[in-house]
């Protein structure tokens, strides 16, 4: 990292000459040990950038591992529970991966950036647990959180934007697709990917190169309204899309003291993540235990009555609790009132309607209501924009 | 012809929203539109080549949030997004910053007058007292408080305790909102020019009154008691313009089964043995329907396309004396590039917002002096955005569109009507007041569509071009809008009904006229409703 130092004790992203000077709040937040800007100027607008216009959120805090080696798809295969053969080169996937127990550590993305060449990002650190798994494979692990500063350029007009910076042909990408252009002579990686449900764009570069590419972008993207925005704003983003953010809707399975508190990919809605037809991945064996039994948990999006969010709600059916929220928002651009909840089975299919109990305060006084929500069979935001190639213009 | 269940004449939001609910309901409902494109004053047109105008309405915030998600609005197509701040220019150079953050616009009034600053926070809460009692009664019919109906007399029931929950000083604020002047108003709260100019304008926009003149105080409200995603009192723009919101509610109308006729100029409401059967137009096409619901102002319902034979003479008699008044015009201008205005950086958050460049409530006085001799005024007040500095959609990238409501513009110039010089003369006011402040805003203009009264009334039908379809003084509100006896939708035959804003709640893009009506609709047709109720404003 060029700017941070282990001698202080948060550090600061290669970006962060220009979020100081552009954090007009001052208000900062803690990711993985960086300096992050919670909001800018104001977390509403800030959202309704990616939502309306182009917004720029610097990710280069995420967990980064670099995998190469001849067995780098067959160790990643093994590592987690899609079909990463699946994954071709110039491609990305999201997927998840357990422990033995079948029970979810963290969700991410696999770049799959040359032949043997791989990038995982991740949410939780993970190099223990990646060097634990690459027993008997022929594999080169390298945390490259610090080495790689990355930016999500996020929104309606983020291709424009992009394109006005030099990135010509950026609108032939598609989604989970990666490529790459010179950036005054480094490398710009660029993937079509984000976690705002948007159309949007990550990008990849060197450190050294961090401050240029903020300027450029901030330059190039002024007539496209391009802003940047905190993690405030992409909560309500992520929430609205329908992401699930590890450590707040589930936790990381290694950091779970008490027994039973954490979650398989069914039990979170991602089964579809779940290749069973492959015969070796971590957790298989209880997962497929799992299919036979049945799930403990279901995942289920709400619409909830009203206009308060349901958060940290209990779940009723009837008189009896059934389960409990791990996120809400109100959605600005869906204009609904959503959750996220955790249910105990047999409870939470599609269509049933449940009760959220929810507690919210005004100038002191506590209130208590009891609102009819319904589960959803899909995220409250949902635009083709995000799946158009080429994604035209706005 | 063929035989509907109800036919809404106008396609205006309130028109639109009315006839979801009907077609919701599982009526067969037709909405007739006099113009090729529907929206009436909640419109976008193209009007120079690749830019879109936001041609009469041009900010959001009264839409009832109940109303956009019960009718699916996003999913049609309709996003509204909030602008941050606000700027009143002064003749000196300097200016008065109306911050979207609370203590940088503490920080902003200090500089003006730090008693000012503080005062703003008494102030805040005395309109926010105010706007919680009269928000839960937007989507609720006005109850009569002569009917001793049983609905009538729970509503009134409700209405009572919310006022008796007010305590004694919350009443006195009330009854003063509801009758003071705004200028009268803001002066127990502030000592400075620019910030009362720049608060009070609200009082008198869409009004043929002036900041002193009493009743301002409830339009201030009126424009307050909105909301952007609960945040009471914010205002942003619809992407796109206003007209995504006539265009997300015809596709909700339309999803329900709904047919929308343009070219459809209704002649006549059709009455036969005292009940509305339908409607003529004046191509001499006739549509019939049990239920005819007009979203025309209640002038031209009453007096226009109504039969006088067919109502009775107090009704006409109370239509002709409706207060209906034009007061504004708008200017539509398409910009080269941003302007550059005297003292403030472009890259401000100000400049998201309104802009006015009259500084002292007497200024905006004066200007509604040369409203009553009968002509534009000479300084006039006016509320400008750019809003293409939010919405990436309505001109090419690096180009603008500016939106200038002006206050005021009579509807008869000295008693005559409008020419085309007297139009040039308006255009001129505005311009040169706008020059004054902004260096190259002249040379940035590529197109200007200026409509005075003459042409608001001539392309959407408000009367005198008055945008409330209206009044909003206290004599044409609650019980009382339009008329005594006639404020729960229903018109005086049976089987016709209101619901523009010329009824309860009134005017401004709220939908809630709309939906009112066609609860009463539905009850009337022993139907269960399908209109949603308000959501709990705590």
């Amino acid at each position: 990292m060029t700017t941070g130092s282990d001698d202080t004790m948060m550090l600061t992203t290669p970006f962060h000459s220009r979020i100081a000077a552009a954090c007009e709040l001052n208000s900062w937040g803690d990711w993985m040990g960086y300096t992050t800007p919670n909001a800018y100027t104001d977390v509403e607008l800030e959202y309704f950038a990616v939502r309306n216009a182009a917004g720029v959120f610097d990710l280069t805090p995420m967990n980064k591992y670099r995998i190469t080696g001849t067995d780098a798809e067959a160790y990643l295969n093994r590592l987690v529970t899609r079909d990463v053969s699946k994954i071709g080169i110039g491609r990305v996937g999201y997927t998840v991966w357990c422990d033995e127990a079948g029970q979810v550590m963290d969700d991410g993305t696999i770049f799959h950036l040359a032949e043997n060449d791989y990038r995982i990002c991740a949410y939780a650190r993970a190099t223990d647990w990646l060097h634990w798994s690459a027993l008997g494979f022929d594999v080169t692990i390298e945390d490259e959180t610090a080495e790689v500063a990355a930016l999500a350029v996020q929104g309606p007009t983020s291709c424009a934007a992009l394109t006005a910076m030099g990135l010509v042909g950026l609108d032939q990408l598609k989604p989970f697709g990666l490529t790459e252009f010179d950036f005054e002579g480094e490398p710009l990686v660029v993937s079509r990917t984000g976690f705002t449900g948007d159309l949007g764009y990550e990008l990849w570069i060197a450190p050294h190169k961090a401050e240029a590419l903020w300027d450029r972008l901030f330059e190039s993207g002024e007539p496209y309204l391009i802003k940047p925005f905190g993690t405030h704003a992409l909560e309500m983003a992520r929430i609205e899309a329908g992401f699930l953010q590890a450590g707040v809707d589930f936790m990381p399975a290694e950091e779970v003291v008490r027994n039973g508190r954490s979650r398989s990919p069914f039990e979170l809605g991602l089964g579809w993540l779940v290749d069973m037809d492959k015969s070796v991945f971590n957790g298989r064996r209880a997962l497929q235990q799992e299919l036979a039994r049945g799930s403990r948990y279901r995942f289920a999006i709400l619409d909830v009555d009203g206009n308060k969010p349901a958060n940290h709600s209990f779940i009723l059916k009837g008189n009896k609790q059934v389960g409990t929220v791990t996120s809400a928002a109100w959605c600005p651009t869906a204009k609904s009132n959503v959750a996220f909840a955790q249910i105990e089975m047999p409870y939470g299919a599609v269509g049933e309607e449940l009760v959220a109990e929810i507690y919210y305060q005004r100038e002191l006084h506590w209130t208590r209501v009891l609102a009819p929500c319904k589960v959803i069979d899909a995220p409250v935001f949902s635009h083709p924009r995000r799946r158009a190639t080429p994604p035209g213009n706005f | 012809m063929k035989k509907y269940d109800a036919i809404v004449i106008g396609a205006g939001h309130n028109g639109l929203t009315n006839a979801a609910y009907l077609a919701k309901a599982g009526l067969d409902v037709a909405v007739l539109e006099r113009n090729s494109y529907i929206g009436g004053a909640t419109v976008s047109r193209e009007l120079y080549k690749d830019w879109t105008y936001t041609n009469c309405s041009y900010v959001c915030s009264l839409l009832r949030p109940e109303i956009a998600r019960d009718l699916e609005l996003p999913r049609h197509g309709l996003q509204v997004v909030p602008y941050g701040g606000g700027v009143t220019f002064k003749r000196d150079g300097d200016y008065y910053g109306n911050y979207y953050d609370h203590n940088r616009q503490y920080r902003e009034m200090s500089r003006h007058s730090k008693r000012d600053a503080n005062a703003y926070e008494r102030y805040t809460a005395d309109v926010m007292k105010q706007t919680r009692l009269i928000r839960p009664f937007l989507l609720k019919r006005p109850p009569d408080p002569t009917s001793l109906k049983l609905r009538d007399l729970r509503d009134l029931a409700d209405f009572a305790g919310s006022f008796m929950e007010m305590g004694e000083r919350g009443l006195a604020d009330t009854l003063k909102f509801w009758t003071k002047s705004v200028g009268d108003y803001l002066c127990e709260y502030f000592e400075t020019d620019v910030i009362k100019a720049h608060l009070g304008g609200s009082g008198i926009i869409g009004t043929a009154l002036g900041v002193f003149s009493p009743g301002t105080a409830y339009v201030l409200l009126h424009h307050y008691m909105g909301d952007v995603d609960g945040n009471v009192g914010s205002w942003g723009v619809a992407r796109g313009g206003m007209g995504a919101v006539s265009g997300a509610l015809a596709k909700s109308f339309q999803a329900f089964g709904g047919e929308i006729i343009c070219d459809a100029d209704v002649d006549r409401i059709v009455v036969r043995g005292g009940k509305a059967t339908g409607v003529a137009l004046k191509n001499g096409d006739e549509y019939h329907a049990d239920v005819v619901v007009s979203n025309l102002d209640p002038k031209r319902t009453f007096l226009d396309v109504m039969d006088v034979q067919d109502l009775p003479a107090e009704v006409v008699s109370k239509a002709e004396n409706f207060k209906i008044r034009g007061s504004s015009g708008k200017l539509n201008i398409a910009l080269d590039g941003l302007p550059t205005f005297h003292g403030l950086d472009k890259s401000s958050p100000l400049m998201l917002g309104d802009m006015h460049f009259s500084d002292s409530l007497e200024r905006i006085e004066r200007a509604y002096d040369d409203w009553k001799d009968g002509t534009w005024s000479k300084d006039p007040y006016v509320d400008m955005l750019i809003p293409t500095q939010t919405d990436p959609s309505m001109a090419p990238p690096g180009k603008h569109m500016m939106t200038v409501f002006v206050q005021y513009a009579p509807p008869k110039i000295n008693g005559g009507e409008w020419t085309d010089a007297d139009k040039d003369g308006f255009e001129k006011s505005v311009i040169d007041q706008i020059a004054a402040h902004s260096p190259d805003f002249k040379d940035l203009i590529l197109h200007c569509e200026t409509r005075t009264p003459r042409e608001i009334e001539a392309e959407v039908g408000l009367t005198e071009g008055n945008i409330f379809q209206g009044e909003l003084t206290f004599d044409q509100l609650l019980f009382n809008r339009p008329f005594p006896g006639y404020a729960q939708y229903r018109g005086p035959v049976q089987g016709m009904y209101m619901c523009g804003s010329g009824t309860h709640p009134g005017g401004g893009v709220m939908a809630a006229p709309g939906a009112n009506a066609a609860r009463e609709i539905l009850h009337d047709l022993r139907k269960p409703s399908t209109v949603p109720g308000g959501y709990a404003d705590d």
